[in-house]
């Protein structure tokens, strides 16, 4: 009866995934370089820009670029980006980890990207689609998921852009408020997982 | 020469496109119309995008749909959602390859954040999505369909 309360409960909370104000999960997965890198690896930052991204989809490709600017600009203040691809690669050929390394070294990415090869970070945090973002928040040790969503309000077109979620809610935790808003969705590829 | 004529009429006809689909542009007040109507229609609209393999690969079934039941009161609705600098060279020659006589529309608006919930707060934001209803009898579906999930989905709603 208890095995099936929890395993209930662990349905539940997949499916629920982090909303802001929870603890962010921490996850320990393969980076492209071949070291393991894991959230609490960055105890010493403000936060954590975890971004679930991929290879293929061509809004995780319109994004790359402001990403990789994203990490340049923030990781000197202490919020360095983290790239997680989910998506199974048997379903998603072009997301193995062999074309994650390539990619990496292709467009010099500046921050690890890392292979959820279990597909169990993505489900923890309630990821739906790439790309989508969970600014975390350091609390005195334990991080907290502060954004979920958008980078800004044009995919096709960075010049374009008129809201800057991400950067807003960076700004709104540097100046000690919450991010309003707290959550942003935009159209994104699934999520590729086998069923 | 005669032979000569056929070969030409015959590059003339391969060059006539199977379908000649406009592709009205749309924004957030068009699709809150398109999701809002209220009469005894039954509207099937799936959000796609030719970069989405899910998407390319229901979409036959929705056509079918519409060729099957396009005169019975089921209007099925294609909103697009590639990049709307990318429909010349992407979205037309997919139909035209396809042969999709179904309504397409490409929603030129960018902000996604601003007109997401209004489809259904439920969804995410990723595709393939769809919406069947009439008037206030509502399914969103935010998934790829079989041919027997997007059929039954139908009959629960059309009946």
């Amino acid at each position: 009866m208890l095995t099936f309360s929890l395993a209930f409960a662990s349905i539940l909370m997949l499916h629920a995934g982090l909303k802001p104000g929870d603890n962010a999960v921490d996850f320990s997965l393969k980076n492209v370089d071949g070291t393991t890198v894991s959230l609490s690896d960055y105890s010493d930052q403000k936060g954590v820009i975890v971004v679930f991204t991929c290879n293929p989809c061509p809004f995780a490709k319109a994004y790359e670029q402001r990403i990789i600017q994203l990490h340049k600009k923030y990781a000197p203040e202490g919020y360095p980006v983290v790239a997680i691809n989910p998506n199974d690669d048997q379903v998603s050929p072009e997301d193995t980890f062999d074309k994650m390394e390539a990619r990496s070294l292709e467009s010099g990415f500046p921050f690890p990207y890392l292979k959820d090869a279990t597909q169990e970070v993505y489900q923890a945090y309630g990821a739906t689609r790439t790309p989508h973002i969970y600014l975390l928040e350091n609390k005195g040790g334990t991080f907290k998921v502060a954004y979920i969503g958008a980078i800004d309000d044009n995919a096709m077109d960075a010049s374009a852009v008129s809201n800057r979620y991400l950067e807003d809610a960076i700004n709104s935790l540097r100046a000690g408020n919450q991010p309003n808003p707290a959550t942003t969705k935009a159209v994104g590829c699934t999520i590729k997982t086998r069923n | 020469m005669k032979q000569y004529l056929i070969i030409l009429l015959l590059l003339w006809l391969g060059s006539v496109p199977a379908v000649a689909q406009d592709i009205p542009e749309i924004d957030r007040a068009d699709l809150a119309r398109i999701t809002g109507q209220a009469n005894d229609t039954t509207y099937v609209v799936n959000f796609w995008a030719t970069w989405c393999s899910p998407c390319v690969k229901e979409i036959g079934y929705f056509e079918e749909l519409h060729r099957e039941y396009g005169a019975s009161g089921v209007s099925v609705i294609l909103v697009n959602l590639d990049f709307p600098n990318q429909v010349d060279s992407r979205v037309i020659p997919f139909l035209k390859e396809r042969n999709i006589t179904a309504p397409v529309m490409l929603m030129t608006d960018l902000q996604y954040n601003e007109w997401i919930d209004l489809v259904d707060p439920g969804w995410s934001g990723a595709i393939p999505a769809t919406l069947i209803y009439k008037n206030a009898e509502r399914v969103f579906l935010e998934q790829e369909l079989t041919r027997e999930a997007l059929y039954d989905n139908l009959h629960q709603i059309h009946n």
